[in-house]
Formats: C-alpha cells, sequence, structure tokens
C-alpha cells in the first residue's frame, strides 16, 4: 500500500517510472521501489522521525552497526522547510515568508491526473509522447526516479541494492573503505 | 570548570559567529590562552557531542540523498535563500535560491571540503608590487607577506593535521617544516593524469589534504570511501575543524550555540560591545563580549556587518569566487573507480605561474598580465549526480553500465584567480528574506576579462593533457558561462567555485579597506573578521587554510 498517493496515482507513477528507466537485462525502476522512494518522500511526515534524512554513520552492508534505518529527527525549521517543500505553503504566513510555494504533492496529484486515467493501458510510445508533452513535470519524476533508482535501499528505491549491483557500483562503503591497492591500481 | 555564560551581567572575552575552519581556529588559540568564548552557529550541530566533546557524532553517512540532494549540511536554500544578479541591469536579482553556498553547520565549511589546502605562493601576498595594476581591477599588496604568515601556516598545518610532501610540488611556497602527515594514496585516474602532464612538461604533486593519511590527533587515517567532496566524513578522518572545535571544547573555556542565528553587531558607537542573536526558540536575546570574531565566511560576514548598520563604503565589495575551467575527457577502455580516494589526490600549479606562452596570450588579450590556478585531477564518483546526466527511457541503463559521464571520463578543473572588482560585491536583497525575517545576501557579479582570457588560455591546455592520456574526446566548459552569449548580452551563471573570498578588504589604509592587518574592523577595533572575506586578492589556490592561517595570527595578536 502506498504510503501518500491513491492506489491509482501509484499505479500510474509506476507506469511512468518505468518508461524513465525501464528494465532491459537488469530491473527497471519498477522493480527497484522508484514509487516507492518517491511515495515516501510524499508521505515523508506519515512517519515519526519523518523520512528526510537517514541515519549514519553505516548502513552495516559493509560492517558497522547499521544506522540508516534510524530517520534523523528534524529540528523545528527544517520540519518548516521540508513540510513547506513537500505540502506547499497552503496559505500559511510562516511558509510563504518570500512568497507562494506549490508543493511536491500537489505537482504530482496535478502531473498524475494530466497523464490521464488511461495512462498504464497506453502503448509506450503513447507513454512516452505523454511524458514528452508534460516535460517539467517528466524532468520533476526523472530527478526523484535517478535518486530513488541509485540512493541507499533505506530510502524505499534500489531495493536490495539492485541498482548498484547493475551498475558494478558498490554504494556506501563505510566502515571497509578502499585498500591503498584499490583506489591506486586499474 | 564553569561553563562561560554570557547571559546575565557576564561578558565573555569573545563571541564567535561561525564555527567553520576560521571561527574554529581561532576558538582553539582563544581557549588555550584561558579566554571565554561562545560559538554562534547558525546550522545544526552533526559534528560532536557538545557535552562530552571527547566523542564525535555518528551523523555523517555515505549518503547520496541525504547530502547532495536533501541539504543535510545546510543553509536549505528555502529557509536561507541568496540571490544573485550580474549586475544591476538585471534588476533587483534574476535569480533566488541556492547560489553556491558553503556548509552551514557545525564545523561549517570544512565538513563538506575533500580538504585540499594548499598554501599561496609568496607573490600572492604582493600582485600589485610583483606584476602591477590591471585595469578595471582593484588589485592591491596584502598589508602582510608569506614570510608573516609562514609560522601560522605551519601552525595550523598541524592543528588541522595535513599530509603532504614537501618536496613534491617544485613551484611551492618555501617551507619551515614538513608536512604533519605523509600523502595519502593515489588514485588510479591521478597515477595516469599525472604521468601524462610530466610528460608535457607540467609539474603534478601529492595535494596537501585535510584528511589523516595515519592516525593523527586521535581520530583514524582515512580510508578512501569516496564520498569525500561535498559529504561529512563518517569516520572523522578530515580534521578541519573538528580537530580544533574539540580541543577549544575541552579546554571547558568554550561554548557551541547551534541554531542560532546571530542578526546583529551591538556597539556603543566606538566598540561593539557584543551581538544579538536569535536562538532555536525564535526568542531575540543578546549577549556581551569583549571582543566579536566574526567568522561567517566572505557572504554571511558582510550580510552581518550591513544588517549591524556598519556603513563602510567598501564592505561587500570586491567579492571574488575562482574562475573554473573544467576540461573533461572521455576514455573508452578504462574505468577510473573514482569512487574511491578522496575525490582530488592530485594538483598543478604550472598555470599559477607566467610563462612566455601565458604572457603573451595576455598581450594578445590586451592584459597586463595573466594567471590562472591550481589544476585538480579528479573524476566524478556518484551515480545519482551521473544518472541525472543522461537522457530518460530506454537508453537510461545502458548508459549507466557502460558509464561514459563518470566512470569513463577524466577531468581538470583549474580554480583561476579572479581579480577583485569593486563592482563585484554582496549586498542585502530589496525584497527577499530569510525565514527569520532578515534581508538575504544578494550576489552582484561578473568576471574580469582577466579571468576569461586565463580561461581561454589555459583550457586547451588541460584538454591536451586528457588527449595525451588517451581520451577519444574533450570538452572544455567554465563556470561562469561565458559573458559572450550568443544573444550578444551577457549571460552570466551564479559561480559554482565554493571559494568566497573578499568582500571585507584588509589594508592599512582605512580609505580603501574595511580592516586592518590583524583583521580588526578599522572602524570598530574590537571587531575581528576571521575568514576570507579578508583576502585582498584570491590568489589560484584553494582559500581554507590561508583563511586558517590569517585566523591564527589575528588569534595570537588576541591574546598577546
Amino acid at each position: 500500500m502506498p504510503t501518500w498517493l491513491t492506489i491509482e496515482e501509484y499505479r500510474t507513477l509506476t507506469a511512468v517510472c518505468e518508461r524513465l528507466i525501464p528494465a532491459d537485462q537488469t530491473p527497471g525502476a519498477a522493480e527497484a521501489g522508484v514509487p516507492d522512494y518517491i511515495d515516501g518522500l510524499l508521505g515523508a511526515f506519515s512517519f515519526d522521525p519523518p523520512r528526510i534524512w537517514a541515519g549514519g554513520s553505516f548502513s552495516g552492508r559493509h560492517g558497522g552497526q547499521p544506522g540508516f534505518a534510524r530517520f534523523h529527527r528534524l529540528a523545528a525549521l527544517d520540519e518548516l522547510a521540508w513540510r513547506t517543500r513537500i505540502e506547499g505553503s497552503l496559505g500559511r504566513p510562516e511558509r510563504e515568508f518570500n512568497g507562494v510555494v506549490v508543493g511536491l504533492q500537489e505537482r504530482y496529484r496535478e502531473g498524475l491526473a494530466a497523464l490521464g486515467p488511461d495512462f498504464c493501458d497506453c502503448d509506450p510510445d503513447e507513454q512516452d509522447l505523454r511524458l514528452r508533452s508534460l516535460a517539467t513535470f517528466t524532468q520533476l519524476v526523472y530527478d526523484h526516479s535517478c535518486e530513488g533508482m541509485y540512493g541507499a535501499p533505506e530510502y524505499g528505491g534500489n531495493r536490495d541494492a539492485v541498482a548498484w549491483s547493475g551498475i558494478g557500483f558498490a554504494g556506501d562503503v563505510e566502515p571497509r573503505g578502499w585498500t591503498d591497492h584499490e583506489v591506486s591500481e586499474a | 570548570m564553569d561553563r562561560p555564560r554570557g547571559i546575565g551581567g557576564v561578558t565573555v572575552d569573545a563571541i564567535i559567529v561561525g564555527s567553520g575552519p576560521g571561527g574554529s581556529t581561532v576558538a582553539d588559540i582563544l581557549t588555550a590562552a584561558g579566554w571565554s568564548v561562545v560559538i554562534f552557529e547558525k546550522g545544526r550541530n552533526h559534528l560532536i557531542d557538545l557535552e562530552h566533546p571527547h566523542r564525535l557524532a555518528d551523523d555523517f553517512s555515505n549518503d547520496e540523498i541525504k547530502f547532495t540532494n536533501r541539504h543535510f549540511l545546510g543553509p536549505d536554500p528555502f529557509l536561507e535563500p541568496r540571490t544573485f544578479r550580474t549586475g544591476p541591469e538585471d534588476g533587483d536579482h534574476s535569480f533566488v535560491g541556492d547560489v553556491n553556498s558553503i556548509p552551514s553547520t557545525v564545523g561549517g565549511g570544512g565538513t563538506h571540503a575533500d580538504g585540499k589546502v594548499p598554501r599561496f605562493r609568496e607573490e600572492d601576498f604582493g600582485l600589485l608590487s610583483t606584476y602591477g595594476p590591471q585595469p578595471g581591477a582593484s588589485v592591491a599588496d596584502w598589508p602582510l607577506t608569506y614570510a608573516d604568515l609562514e609560522p601560522f601556516y605551519a601552525n595550523v598545518e598541524r592543528r588541522i593535521g595535513v599530509s603532504g610532501d614537501a618536496a613534491a610540488n617544485p613551484l611551492a611556497a618555501w617551507r619551515s617544516g614538513p608536512y604533519p602527515m605523509p600523502p595519502g594514496p593515489s588514485m588510479y585516474g591521478a597515477v595516469l593524469s599525472t604521468a601524462a602532464a610530466e610528460t608535457l612538461g607540467y609539474h603534478p604533486y601529492p595535494a596537501p589534504g585535510a584528511t589523516n593519511s595515519v592516525p593523527y590527533d586521535g581520530r583514524p587515517p582515512c580510508n578512501n570511501c569516496g564520498f569525500c567532496a561535498f559529504f561529512g566524513c563518517p569516520i572523522h578522518a578530515k580534521g578541519d575543524p573538528v580537530a580544533m572545535l574539540q580541543r577549544a571544547l575541552m579546554t571547558g573555556n568554550a561554548e557551541i550555540r547551534p541554531e542560532t542565528f546571530v542578526s546583529r553587531i551591538r556597539t556603543d558607537g566606538r566598540r561593539a560591545t557584543g551581538v544579538g542573536f536569535i536562538g532555536p526558540d525564535g526568542v531575540e536575546r543578546s549577549m556581551d563580549a569583549r571582543y566579536v570574531v566574526v567568522a561567517g565566511g566572505a557572504v554571511e560576514t558582510p550580510r552581518l556587518l550591513l544588517l549591524s548598520g556598519f556603513d563602510h563604503p567598501l564592505i561587500g565589495r570586491h567579492l571574488m569566487v575562482h574562475f573554473q575551467t573544467i576540461a573533461a575527457g572521455g576514455f573508452a577502455d578504462l574505468r577510473f573507480h573514482a569512487e574511491r580516494g578522496r575525490a582530488v589526490t592530485h594538483l598543478h600549479d604550472d598555470a599559477v605561474v607566467p610563462d612566455d606562452a601565458s604572457r603573451k596570450a595576455a598581450t594578445q588579450a590586451g592584459l597586463p598580465w595573466m594567471r590562472g590556478g591550481i589544476v585538480e585531477h579528479g573524476g566524478p564518483g556518484l551515480p545519482i549526480l551521473e544518472a541525472k546526466l543522461y537522457r530518460w527511457g530506454p537508453t537510461h541503463k545502458e548508459n549507466m553500465r557502460r558509464s561514459p559521464l563518470r566512470d569513463r571520463l577524466w577531468a581538470f578543473t583549474m580554480q583561476g584567480e579572479d581579480l577583485p572588482v569593486a563592482t563585484n560585491r554582496i549586498d542585502l536583497d530589496p525584497t527577499v528574506r530569510d525565514v527569520r525575517g532578515f534581508p538575504v545576501a544578494r550576489y552582484t557579479y561578473k568576471p574580469h576579462q582577466h579571468e576569461l582570457a586565463a580561461s581561454a588560455h589555459h583550457g586547451p591546455r588541460m584538454a591536451a593533457i586528457l588527449e595525451a592520456m588517451g581520451a577519444e574526446w574533450t570538452s572544455v566548459a567554465t563556470s561562469p558561462g561565458s559573458v559572450e552569449g550568443p544573444g550578444g548580452r551577457a549571460s552570466v551563471d551564479a559561480p559554482m567555485s565554493r571559494h568566497v573570498m573578499g568582500t571585507v578588504r584588509m589594508g592599512e589604509d582605512p580609505a580603501t579597506s574595511v580592516a586592518d592587518s590583524n583583521g580588526c574592523l578599522h572602524q570598530l577595533s574590537n571587531v575581528v573578521i576571521a575568514d576570507s572575506s579578508v583576502f585582498v586578492t584570491s590568489s589560484g589556490y584553494g582559500p581554507t587554510l590561508t583563511l586558517a592561517a590569517l585566523a591564527a595570527r589575528f588569534a595570537t595578536a588576541m591574546v598577546s
């Protein structure tokens, strides 16, 4: 179940992400969990602490005590910034000191609706045509898809580090790091 | 020992605004001399346990989302935007948001730097007497020489913990002693690019690094994790400035107040009496002090002076930002794995020193002289940044696997000297506010002809090294972009370099400078500027070690 999107929106978003980063011999954005990364950002404040900044110092994938899944608590100003970024300014004066802010939730809700209720059932060419006609929204989803695909799995995407292994990238490597030999040799 | 508390009638010896390399160096020296110090930092603390300073925090991590996409080190451009324009012809501003922000967090810019800390050369302190003036620029000598600063360079290299090889760079200024640590391992790409550079007559050398290569000061050596530039170090192998802050706190004479914004310096007309500040609870308070040390960086420092109503006409002027020239090369048969190592392990300084070719290029450009800057040997290592460069669709994953713009790319970045120009400045934006309601800093900036000509001269030479390395293709870009826009009208982006300098110029004459050679404002002698704001000229070297050495000199003068 998605955290913030409706089931229908989540289905459309999954189809969008899979067009942006399609599967080939390795999994694409849908299988890698990229829609969960985006839904997790839109619904970050459904969790306590909110899922904005994963913890440190280590993930446990290369030794050490796993800490990434323990998200940071937000200071009051950071909560203001991230709520405004996600929810929009909603007419609240404390969020509008430099003007109105359209939030990510609204941009996703409107963008996904504009792709049409039949987007999931369209053929890939038609899907790409619609994505190109909504270039600003598509760029937003693509930027987030790149983060979800190649960021730490604790944020919901890159499930089981599948995108990292697909490109031969080790991901976070502390506290193991790299030996001098691994740094200096081919 | 009691913690100093400046509230309730107690006057602390010094308030330090900003906990980056400059403020931390001052805190280290003042507290060692027994002074009571309160450090105000507007950002959060993710560096150090403030109650038990022998413990370092476990908040930093190898996390590309948190650090480079979600503003973990601050400032958040929504809470604290900056504005930019090339000149009054752009109106109040042409951009609002993140303008080359340096971290706003305990530790400041030191936390995110990959820690290259070269010294300047001797002539960097006397450009006017060495090379002469430049039309349209305020080239001047510093009010101190390299020889004056050398003991402080050596001092801060030991305080921070710097690794390097004193014999490796024939173009380096003289030194009174070796580096405290040997250099760390060379990145594979740098092994190849330094060999290519040497065949063309350049003099590459291991970059002096503020990262431990051996255990130092109770902190471990760097283990080459690769999440270095723009990331906090998860194992605290970067000494700048955590070593100084830790030592200052351990004396019991220092207190750090994070999430606390200093909104004005209070004065009685002749001297500063303290500061007004807003803490995490949003309440305005004040604190008295004998000295106020301002170390907010070359953007926030002049902003605070202006917010305080200080009226010297040169405050904010002569803003300098290194002009970056980036030559990139693609290599079909190589994989550089630049995610292993300290982002940049090698430099060469040949472009800093004029030679016959650059003198000829200067003459052709109508300039009396021309200098470039350090050239960094490096490659991109991280995949989110890379992924966003490729087109979406069926080619995306094949591009990511082949990795033409990350794993098969090697690059040189020249941090070109930026001449001081009076119209390049920081002032207060007339309309945009920060979350606390204060006017934000506005950049007004465009490069001088010197930077453009030096870039045009050195860019192709860097590309030629990549070709000698075997690059299939090369390309040269600059930041800011060229002012010769296709539409005729100047189109200059905000500079990307985080090397921001000038804005509270140092000199002996109060008519042509704001601060004296001890960093004290001419108008208020107990206000000391301890960051790169006081730089008279920019040199072509990263500013961190020089600003820390200046801060050490200023703090030593305060306690003697």
